[in-house]
């Protein structure tokens, strides 16, 4: 499992049919690969390349740029508990700490049976809730040592699987654009003077235009 | 700065620019220049590290920020990314000027390892020096810095140290804006940042050798440089590449007589500072153990060291013994492409006017006919990629031949809204820059190009390319603002030059004012021609028959009648009508089309007489084998395809007792009784300004002088090309005789005859419009270069000039419908010599593997990577065969002179195209 699979080659062609540009797909396509895996692969990257037209290392310059890409596998569940400043004066160390002991693991690495990944991650805007953390992105704040540990229970029973979809997923409603309701964005000329800049120019050059006038 | 002057002076007349205070001096500025290069010409140097004047500015580094007051009060600016506007008040040795630049020194160098001592840039690197010339000179950074593996391999040439990397983003927007190989990027993010490849997929671009030379730290390093030298044990020249016939202008830098590394010097005509990897890294053959260094004369079947006296002697007896028994047309002189301008004249003196054999070709039978090559409207590097205008690339792939002329086509389109055509028998490294590819079939090019000018062709599906395809090119070449430029080349070896021949007279006559720019490949193979080693040809681009008189006043005899060209001699020697074969640096076996004939060439020929830089397969088989001299160890001048001469700087001394070639013809002259009067490469050049027509006035002061750095165009009056308006000149009449003449002759059966009438009345009729001018045209010769004027320059071209007037259209036998027509084409990297010899570049020679498109694939039912039997008239061989999606259906492609697979042995010369049968089911 590595290069998308054909019903996701299909979405992605789609997905890139949006874009007057083919490279403005290459992050909405890394997700789609994160979403197949669970993280991105090195197979999804060029295939990613391949359907965009760039090269490979276009594509891991981009990757790599986000930390929400994962490039190695990460645990079903990944668990990002908040330790910058409102959440730390708020007991996310101890927090964290607890977590460690409850997961059996250090901050940065995959439970043994793969369900989960703790990560200790900077601010993640929530700070009136501190503390806080995300699993998979979704948010519970206010949290305690008891209700993590019951939010792990019930991750590991399956009972949250209706809100917490396996890492990779954004949402479960993929977005469907039938091509009669697409922007229609022509390709800018890349060589173009922007917008801006042309207003500036006309700008200095009409008193010596009117003059010649 | 000497270019202040003039470039100050030039603007008054028409004043764009705008006057702009840099350190309290007003100075103009060009408009729209950036302040960086505005107050480099003026002479105030601000620092910068990202900035490079042939690249798009970042604003990456932060060093060239100054205080900049536009009206507005002073502001920090980084002058890069700053246009300069009017009264715009700059400083650049402000107090806080002074300070920004130090806080971005500071930050830059957090973590950088300052390992200079042990860094191949020491010496020469820009951080290092402006971190003494504009640093803080002091860090009050105390803590760890990062520590990465060191270094690592982002190619097979070069090699990454990232701690010392600043992020300048130079080697990424190298590879992406100038080569077009995206394959290096940043990584990651903020302190961990970092360039790098995909993982196993490195950094295999034609041009990565320029990062190397182009990164402003120590972070990337060629293999072969490094920990080799410190900067200031080199000693350094100024040459002229010998890779190709391009012609890049290099610096050639040596170490205790031994060349350590090549850098590219911006010229603006030519490279602009750019050199292919082989251009840079192929000097290690300058060094290598296998140079020969003492000549060898055959005993038996072993060549033995021997003396230059024995050898020389040897050889002027096979020549003597070959003039008394067979006189002047036993003898052939094959190659020359390698040797200098004034190599080249020596041994057209010495083959003409002494041997008095007209049997000599630079060429070796995968070129085009030199009239083509010289007798067209011949176009600059330039003038092919102006800003906006149209080129046809009617020739072999850029990038594998000529890769620095692609890289200046490819900016042409990317960068300056040039159109390319491209007409190609399958599609090569400059199809995904061209508007519009045709591939043709095998030998059908001149029916795509009738296709491309409107004009009705013989084939009924335009010579296979697309209906569509075609329309688009069409509609392109008509709105194509000013005249055309061609780059005409020989696309593939396996079919004949006529085609190609006919492709250049569709294109002359449709497109009267385009002018051609030749893509032969070899060094200095224009030179060569120039000089007159060419069948029919003496020095100055003149015909033997025109000018014969001249040089045989000034050489006391030349050949009585027009010789045989590589073809004609290899034929000649296997039908055993040659007693002497002469080598200049060629070696037919390996690069002649038709492997079978050179060999039976080879094995009859009584006598080969070799001079080479090595042994190679050819050169083993002859009976004397003379050392040269090669790049970097001769003085002289070399042409390079625009037929812009430029001056060879010599570093280091050739190995053992290897001489210059100029000198083995002079004393294998003398030994036969004739003193050619030749003492060095200048005064030989002298002699080529006084005899060659083309030449005149190009002397050694003006080549030498600085503003020729880039060379000299020769001539220096340039021939115009026909002009557009066809039905009001003189000149066209002649033409249109000639072509009526042409339809009259297309009765007769040989198009020999043809062609032979057509030239004959062109050439008369020529002479009659030439003669009113031909006073004044002497008068303005004798006077030295004309400033301007382009009619003067067409009239003091003279009759006697070489010129390609067309050949009538070229027929080919129907396809066969089970053969698949071949299609052999170069790569850069294969088994000359030069790649080779150099440890580093011999194992990116590719191989070869046979290239079909995936419907032949199916068609012949074979397995992708299996191997199958491809067998020709002439031959056949196993190769592994693979869907190639660029190759044309009914074609087969194969790269010729690789490793592991004569793929010449396939080709007949005589034939027009290669027809071969490809069968399955070989065990490999």
């Amino acid at each position: 499992m590595a290069r998308f699979t054909p019903e996701n080659e299909t979405v992605a062609r789609e997905i890139l049919s949006r874009y007057p540009v083919p490279k403005s797909a290459l992050v909405p396509l890394l997700h789609l690969a994160q979403e197949q895996d669970g993280h991105v692969t090195r197979d999804a990257m060029v295939h990613i390349a391949e359907l965009v037209g760039v090269t490979p290392a276009e594509v891991i310059g981009t990757c790599t740029f986000y930390e929400m890409f994962k490039m190695e596998p990460v645990g079903r569940y990944l668990v990002n508990v908040c330790t910058n400043i409102s959440c730390m004066l708020m007991g996310s160390d101890a927090l964290l700490h607890h977590a460690e002991e409850r997961l059996g693991i250090s901050a940065g690495d995959t439970t043994p049976d793969g369900m989960f990944t703790l990560e200790g991650v900077e601010c993640i805007a929530a700070c009136t809730e501190a503390p806080c953390l995300q699993v998979n992105y979704r948010y519970r704040t206010n949290v305690t040592n008891e209700s993590f540990d019951s939010l792990v229970n019930e991750l590991a029973a399956g009972e949250l699987e209706d809100e917490i979809p396996p890492h990779g997923t954004l949402a479960r409603i993929r977005q469907h654009i039938p091509a009669d309701r697409a922007a229609g964005v022509a390709p800018p000329d890349v060589n173009r003077v922007p917008v801006w800049m042309q207003t500036a120019v006309a700008d200095t050059e009409s008193p010596a235009g009117s003059e010649a006038n | 700065m000497a270019e202040d002057t003039t470039v100050d002076a030039a603007p008054d007349v028409v004043d764009d620019g705008v006057a702009v205070t840099i350190d309290g001096t007003e100075v103009r500025a060009r408009k729209g220049e950036l302040l960086i290069d505005a107050a480099e010409r003026h002479g105030v140097y601000i620092p910068r590290f990202c900035y490079h004047e042939r690249m798009r500015p970042v604003g990456m580094c932060r060093m060239c920020i100054v205080e900049v007051d536009t009206g507005r009060g002073p502001s920090l600016q980084p002058s890069c990314m700053l246009e300069c506007t009017p009264d715009m008040v700059v400083d650049t040795t402000s107090e806080v000027t002074r300070k920004a630049q130090e806080g971005v020194l500071e930050f830059l160098l957090v973590n950088h390892p300052l390992d200079c001592p042990v860094c191949d840039k020491g010496g020469e690197c820009p951080l290092q020096d402006q971190t003494m010339s504009n640093g803080p000179g002091e860090s009050r950074y105390i803590e760890q810095k990062r520590h990465l593996e060191k270094p690592i391999p982002i190619s097979d040439l070069v090699l990454l140290d990232r701690e010392r990397c600043i992020l300048c983003d130079r080697c990424t927007r190298f590879a992406s804006e100038v080569a077009g190989d995206p394959l290096i990027h940043f990584l990651h993010r903020g302190n961990h940042t970092e360039v790098n490849t995909f993982p196993d997929e490195p950094f295999a671009s034609y041009f990565s050798g320029n990062t190397v030379q182009i990164c402003p730290v120590g972070a990337l390093t060629a293999t072969s440089y490094r920990f080799k030298a410190r900067p200031w044990d080199l000693t350094q020249t100024e040459s002229t590449c010998q890779s190709c016939s391009v012609g890049c202008r290099v610096a050639v830098q040596a170490s205790r007589n031994e060349v350590l590394r090549i850098l590219g010097v911006d010229v603006d005509p030519v490279n602009w500072g750019w050199l292919c990897d082989k251009g840079r890294f192929d000097f290690e053959a300058i060094n290598s153990d296998e140079r020969l260094a003492a000549p060898l004369v055959r005993q038996g079947d072993e060549l033995a060291p021997a003396g230059w006296a024995q050898a020389l002697r040897q050889a002027a007896d096979a020549l003597s013994g070959a003039l008394d028994s067979g006189g002047p047309v036993s003898i052939g002189v094959l190659g020359g492409a390698r040797l200098t301008n004034e190599d080249a004249y020596a041994w057209t003196r010495f083959a003409k006017g002494v041997l008095g054999t007209d049997n000599c070709d630079a060429q070796l039978g995968d070129g085009l006919p030199p009239e083509v090559v010289l007798g067209l409207p011949r176009a600059t590097i330039d003038e092919v990629c102006r800003p906006g205008g149209t080129v046809v690339v009617v020739g072999p792939d850029p990038k594998e031949e000529l890769p620095v002329l692609f890289l200046r086509l490819r900016h042409a389109v990317v960068e300056a809204g040039a159109t390319l055509i491209e007409v190609a028998p399958a599609r090569s490294g400059i199809s995904d820059y061209a508007t519009v590819t045709l591939t043709h079939r095998p030998g059908e090019v001149a029916e795509v190009v009738r296709a491309l000018v409107g004009e009705t062709g013989q084939s009924s599906d335009l010579g296979g390319a697309d209906a569509s395809a075609v329309g688009r090119a069409r509609a392109l070449l008509d709105q194509a603002d000013g005249d055309v430029c061609v780059v005409l080349g020989r696309p593939s070896v396996a079919e004949s030059a006529d085609f190609v021949t006919d492709a250049a007279s569709v294109l002359q006559r449709a497109l009267p004012g385009a002018r051609f720019l030749s893509a032969l490949r070899r060094s200095n193979v224009h030179g060569a021609l120039d000089m007159g080693l060419a069948p029919g040809l003496l020095p100055g681009r003149v015909r033997l028959e025109d000018s014969g008189a001249e040089f045989a006043e000034a050489w006391g005899a030349v050949p009585a009648t027009v010789g045989l060209d590589a073809h004609g001699m290899l034929t000649a020697a296997a039908e055993g009508r040659l007693s002497v074969l002469v080598l200049l640096g060629a070696d037919p076996l390996a690069d002649f089309p038709d492997r079978h004939l050179a060999e039976r060439a080879l094995a009859t020929v009584p006598t080969i007489v070799a001079s080479d830089l090595f042994l190679t397969e050819s050169s083993a088989r002859a009976h004397v084998v003379l050392p040269a001299a090669g790049f970097a160890e001769c003085e002289g001048t070399t042409t390079n395809l625009e037929g812009r001469v430029s001056v060879l700087g010599q570093k280091v001394t050739p190995p053992g007792t290897a001489r210059s070639d100029w000198m083995i013809a002079a004393e294998l002259a003398r030994l036969m009784g004739h003193d050619l009067g030749l003492e060095s490469p200048a005064a030989i050049w002298d002699e080529i300004c006084t005899l060659a027509p083309s030449h005149r006035g190009v002397t050694t002061d003006l080549l030498r002088s600085t503003d020729s750095d880039a060379g000299v165009l020769v001539p220096l009056e340039r021939e115009e090309p026909a002009p557009a308006d066809v039905d009001s000149t003189d000149g066209v009449a002649a033409e249109d005789v000639a072509e009526a003449a042409v339809d009259q002759a297309a009765a007769d059966d040989t198009l020999e005859a043809q062609a032979a009438e057509a030239e004959g009345v062109a050439a008369a009729a020529e002479q009659v419009a030439a003669e009113e001018a031909g006073e004044l045209a002497e008068e303005a010769a004798a006077d030295g270069p004309v400033e301007d004027g382009a009619e003067e320059a067409v009239a003091s071209r003279g009759p006697a000039t070489l010129r390609f007037d067309g050949i009538p259209a070229v027929t080919l036998a129907p396809r066969d419908a089970y053969s698949l027509r071949l299609v052999a084409t170069r790569k850069l990297y294969d088994q000359g010599t030069g790649v080779q010899q150099s440890a580093q570049l011999a194992p990116l020679a590719p191989g070869s593997v046979l290239r079909l498109n995936r419907y032949d694939f199916e068609r012949l039912g074979v397995e992708e990577g299996s191997v199958v039997r491809v067998a020709s008239a002439r031959g056949a061989l196993r190769v592994p065969v693979v869907v190639d999606a660029g190759v044309p259906r009914g074609a087969a492609a194969v790269y010729v002179n690789q490793p592991g697979l004569a793929a010449t042995s396939l080709v007949d010369a005589a034939a027009a195209v290669t027809e071969v049968r490809v069968e399955t089911g070989i065990d490999s």
